[in-house]
């Protein structure tokens, strides 16, 4: 046993080696086999699950979101742009701490308080894959710091957008509206197949009542992606469909004009084509910056808007209500024509106040022994109240409210634009649903001057003056007039037929209504209206009281806020007489009297009018040209007209160049 | 005395290229391997050839080494042993006390080149047991076998606590293969195996919370599909779907794409396996098989118990790069930094694989020779 220990065996162990390393060699091979079988399991037997998981693995769609349609004026200026820039998305699912990755990526790329709400809102209503904008129009230099820090944040990219522009900001802002972030009420109600990849949604004006039509349709593309979700390679490209451009009726340097005319007087002005609808001027004043909404306004900037007594935010021109005090009278006069109440050569006696049969209450006139004996023309050349007072009350309440309606008072418009307000007709049963008292012959008497409970918004009254205009017969207003995908060549006219037939049976009883409101211009409150202007024209004013002049509106009045109001002044007009092509309603919210500070604006809103729509040299003694025959055709897109270059005041006196 | 010197190593240098000692089938299946290396990492690498070179060029350093190291009688090696096995070790200690890494304290920067002394225990481990048992009566006795293991189990303890898993896993495993091809009795394997099962629960707890994490995830990898799931999951996507004859070279959508991290070191295998499929892993395995086998052979005809014992141990333990790398990448076995041998992208990988290849050449050259 020593000698074995000590002298080693070489043969045996030799031996010994060729056991063992064949034994290990079958294990080896064994655990060779075994390796393969798993393999063979992954390869073979569970093949199909693999092959289908990695083709969902690598080959991702993504979601191209459609280009917004641009908006442009009837001349092809641009209203609303795309813009290219670039925003910050984070995807919810790559991130395991998202404070942290808030606190670590607000160290390279500041984020503000608005942008962290903005993004916990949506976060919370947002599938964790989908990626959520944190904060859009980066910087260059923010771009730059990202790239730089990029490999710190998986699940955070920089991604190019469109963002919207408003190159005329405030001109347009309450009509063009704005586009801003899509938030939950937006996710409910929207089709989330057609707004993947959109972050922003049309909030008001034509951008949110045409958002089908600007929207489009989405694209996507299969993008090979690897384990970051970084793309490496496009696959196939699916493009999206771009919303439709629109063409709005509005000619921008006539709304510019408009907007110069008011001198940042709180109003409202709407031009209407009388022919079919189309509306060429709607300015509120005062305005704001729409860019300001597009990419989160902030608190500041939103409070103040807010905040302003002003309310720059409103549209007046379909959201303010006002008494349309005199205004109403031609169109009640012609109520009484169709309603056979009266003829036109019918007259009344006017002595300084009307007093009710019956009753002790009076109303009073403007002047203080009246006007004397007025047929129906004289009676709306000087507004006659005592006329009025009576045709109110032959027609009552009901047939004149009746009539009014067809003109939209008390309803809407029906103009593409979302929010208009319905203002009040009068009626009994207004009155019944708002008041406990039941209707006196005195509410009919103060309805026949536009005051009492009436209340209409610019847009009604221009609507009803253009209505008027258009010798009865009734149309929608129309801000879009035409719409055109990027594909087509040519920009296709929106149908805007009638409503219904004209709601004037006689021409001779627009002859007369004409005749009337022409006075008011040659020898009425619109007196010097006309002068130098090449097409005459015909128009009324209107002065709404702060309260009423009877005892017992003033007494029912005295502690409301009504009273705190200041005189509302009201001109309506429309023009050439002989064959009118533009209606307008202007208010002023703290104007004196109608026809002198709301006349002018009219005018110079006309003035624009012949210069822009009518060739700019007014042919006073030529024979009026014949109208456009087609809207479409009257658009020219790749005409941009600046309108800065629009002389705004300089349009008066070349209007007034006979 | 200089010139001497100068005369001897030239003419071995001379030896070294015109009689290279090497055995013919074994550095085939070497160059095959590589070959696929190359082609695997040239699509894994996506199609960047620098990646390629800097691989190529490592093969050529390391093919240098082992005919180089070829041409070193395995006696000189025997001689040498327990200086490289001190060396590597004391290298280990440095690295632990001032090493740098990638969060694991592994890699030694030597100014022109930084690299883990761990790879050079892949060899000195089994050289230092070969070394203990040669003149040892074997099979070995207990007292021998405590001692290989505490010859083991320093630096494989080092290294683990580095943290390195795969590698101290892989030296551990060099000089256990040498231990059992010692001729260690069959009850005495599975005594040891038996009681080493036994200690995991302790391992457990010394194991670092992302080493846990790691087998619990290779358990359930769904639990976290996009943290320490996601390897395991991705690279099975990437394998399962090459199905039986895989999508084709540079067709790999799953894995060359960055879906799979380390796609071109640790798991460059599901490249592979994505590209050619099951005929191509069944391929692969068979090189593999015929190399190791080759080892063992050259181990087989070896002159002495040293000889044999490295040899042998060389070869098997080739068998554990390969079967824990792609039991990783098929998603049977944990996450470890296992490369699969010649495949995986990674310099100090590829050289110390040749140099051992190197001295089993060495150990083939000077074969007993057949009565």
């Amino acid at each position: 046993m020593k000698i074995r220990r000590s002298i080693k065996d070489t043969r045996g162990e030799s031996a010994l080696f060729r056991r063992r390393a064949l034994a290990g060699f079958v294990l080896i091979l064994l655990g060779l086999c075994l390796l393969v079988s798993r393999y063979m399991l992954l390869q073979v037997t569970r093949y199909d699950e693999f092959a289908t998981r990695s083709t969902n693995n690598s080959v991702k769609p993504r979601v191209i979101p459609p280009a917004r349609g641009l908006i442009y004026d009837r001349n092809g200026v641009l209203l609303a742009d795309n813009v290219p820039a670039f925003r910050l998305e984070v995807v919810p699912d790559k991130i395991n701490d998202m404070p942290a990755l808030l606190t670590e990526l607000g160290k390279v790329v500041p984020l503000g308080q608005d942008d962290l709400d903005a993004f916990k809102k949506q976060l919370q209503q947002s599938r964790r894959f989908d990626s959520v904008p944190l904060k859009m129009r980066l910087s260059e230099d923010e771009i730059d710091r990202f790239a730089v820090n990029r490999w710190r944040f998986p699940g955070v990219d920089v991604v190019p957008y469109l963002t919207r522009r408003y190159p005329l900001g405030a001109l347009f802002a309450h009509v063009v509206g704005y586009v801003s972030r899509i938030d939950a009420d937006d996710l409910a109600r929207l089709d989330p197949k057609l707004y993947q990849g959109t972050s922003h949604v049309g909030r008001t004006g034509i951008e949110r009542s045409y958002e089908d039509v600007l929207h489009g349709t989405p694209g996507y593309e299969l993008d090979e992606v690897n384990a970051d979700g970084r793309i490496q390679q496009v696959l196939e490209t699916h493009p999206p469909v771009p919303g439709r451009n629109l063409y709005l009726s509005i000619d921008a340097r006539i709304q510019k004009a408009a907007e110069a005319a008011f001198d940042d007087r709180l109003g409202a002005a709407v031009a209407i084509d009388p022919r079919n609808g189309q509306v060429l001027a709607m300015v509120s004043i005062p305005s704001f910056d729409p860019n300001l909404f597009v990419n989160g306004i902030s608190q500041a900037d939103y409070s103040a808007l807010t905040n302003d007594p002003a309310k720059p935010l409103v549209n007046r021109a379909m959201k303010g209500v006002y008494p349309p005090g005199s205004t109403v009278k031609p169109l009640l006069a012609l109520g009484g024509l169709e309603d056979g109440v009266r003829r036109p050569e019918d007259t009344v006696l006017s002595t300084g106040q009307f007093c009710l049969p019956g009753h002790a209450r009076c109303y009073r006139d403007d002047e203080r022994y009246g006007n004397g004996t007025v047929n129906m023309v004289r009676a709306i050349e000087l507004s006659t109240n005592t006329y009025f007072y009576k045709l109110a009350l032959d027609l009552g309440i009901d047939r004149l409210s009746a009539w009014m309606s067809r003109f939209s008072f008390g309803g809407k418009t029906g103009i593409d634009l979302v929010g208009e307000s319905e203002g009040v007709l009068p009626s009994r049963e207004w009155k019944a649903a708002h008041f406990k008292a039941g209707w006196f012959p005195g509410d009919t008497v103060i309805s026949g001057i536009g005051q009492g409970f009436w209340a209409v918004t610019p847009l009604q009254l221009g609507h009803a003056v253009a209505t008027l205009a258009g010798h009865g017969v009734p149309y929608q207003p129309r801000l879009v007039m035409a719409t055109k995908a990027v594909a087509e060549a040519q920009p296709q006219p929106l149908a805007n037929p009638a409503t219904g037939p004209s709601l004037i049976s006689k021409a001779s009883n627009w002859d007369v209504i004409n005749e009337g409101m022409r006075a008011v211009i040659t020898g009425g409150t619109g007196k010097g209206l006309n002068d130098g202007f090449p097409y005459l024209i015909a128009g009324k004013s209107g002065t709404a009281e702060r309260f009423s002049r009877t005892s017992e509106a003033y007494n029912t009045n005295k502690n409301s806020a009504y009273l705190a109001a200041r005189h509302r002044a009201w001109f309506e007009a429309y023009t050439p007489t002989d064959d009118p092509q533009i209606a307008a309603a202007v208010v002023l919210e703290s104007g004196a009297w109608g026809a002198q500070d709301a006349g002018p604006i009219v005018r110079k809103i006309f003035d624009a009018w012949v210069v822009f729509a009518k060739g700019g040299t007014p042919p006073v003694d030529a024979p009026l040209p014949k109208p456009p025959a087609a809207p479409g055709n009257e658009v020219v897109p790749d005409q941009a007209v600046p309108v800065e270059d629009v002389p705004a005041d300089a349009s008066s006196s070349d209007g007034a160049t006979p | 005395m200089i010139e001497t010197i100068q005369a001897r190593l030239s003419r071995f240098l001379s030896r070294t290229l015109t009689r290279p000692r090497i055995d013919l089938p074994l550095a085939v299946g070497l160059f095959a391997l590589a070959t696929v290396g190359l082609v695997t990492l040239y699509s894994a690498g996506d199609e960047s050839m620098a990646l390629v070179t800097g691989q190529a060029g490592r093969f050529v350093l390391g093919g240098v080494l082992l005919l180089l190291i070829s041409r070193i009688p395995p006696s000189t090696l025997r001689s040498w042993t327990p200086w490289l096995y001190a060396g590597s070790t004391a290298l280990l200690v440095v690295v632990a006390v001032l090493g740098e890494g990638r969060g694991a304290n592994r890699w030694l920067n030597l100014g022109v080149m930084r690299f883990q002394p761990s790879e050079l225990l892949k060899l000195t481990m089994p050289m230092m047991v070969a070394w203990y048992l040669h003149p040892r009566q074997l099979p070995p006795s207990w007292k021998d076998m405590a001692v290989v293991g505490l010859l083991i189990a320093i630096p494989a303890g080092l290294i683990a606590k580095q943290p390195d898993l795969g590698t101290a896993l892989l030296v551990t495993a060099a000089g256990a293969f040498a231990l059992f091809l010692s001729g260690m009795a069959w009850w005495r394997i599975g005594l040891l195996i038996g009681g080493l099962g036994g200690m995991i629960p302790v391992g457990w707890h010394f194991l670092h919370q992302y080493q846990r994490d790691r087998v619990l995830t290779l358990l359930n990898p769904e639990s976290d599909p996009l943290g320490n799931g996601w390897h395991i999951i991705q690279s099975q996507i990437a394998v399962g779907s090459g199905g039986m004859f895989g999508k084709g070279w540079q067709h790999s959508t799953q894995s060359r794409l960055d879906f799979l991290p380390e796609h071109t070191t640790d798991f460059i295998f599901a490249v592979f396996s994505e590209e050619f499929g099951l005929i191509g892993v069944i391929g692969i395995m068979l090189l593999y098989a015929f190399i190791i086998g080759r080892c063992l052979w050259i181990a087989m005809e070896a002159r002495d118990t040293y000889s044999r014992l490295l040899a042998g141990a060389i070869g098997m333990s080739f068998f554990v790069y390969v079967f824990v790398n792609g039991g990783m990448v098929a998603g049977m076995l944990p996450v470890v930094g296992v490369p699969m041998p010649m495949i995986s992208y990674g310099g100090t990988s590829a050289v110390s694989l040749l140099v051992g290849f190197g001295v089993l050449m060495s150990i083939h050259a000077n074969r007993k020779m057949h009565e």
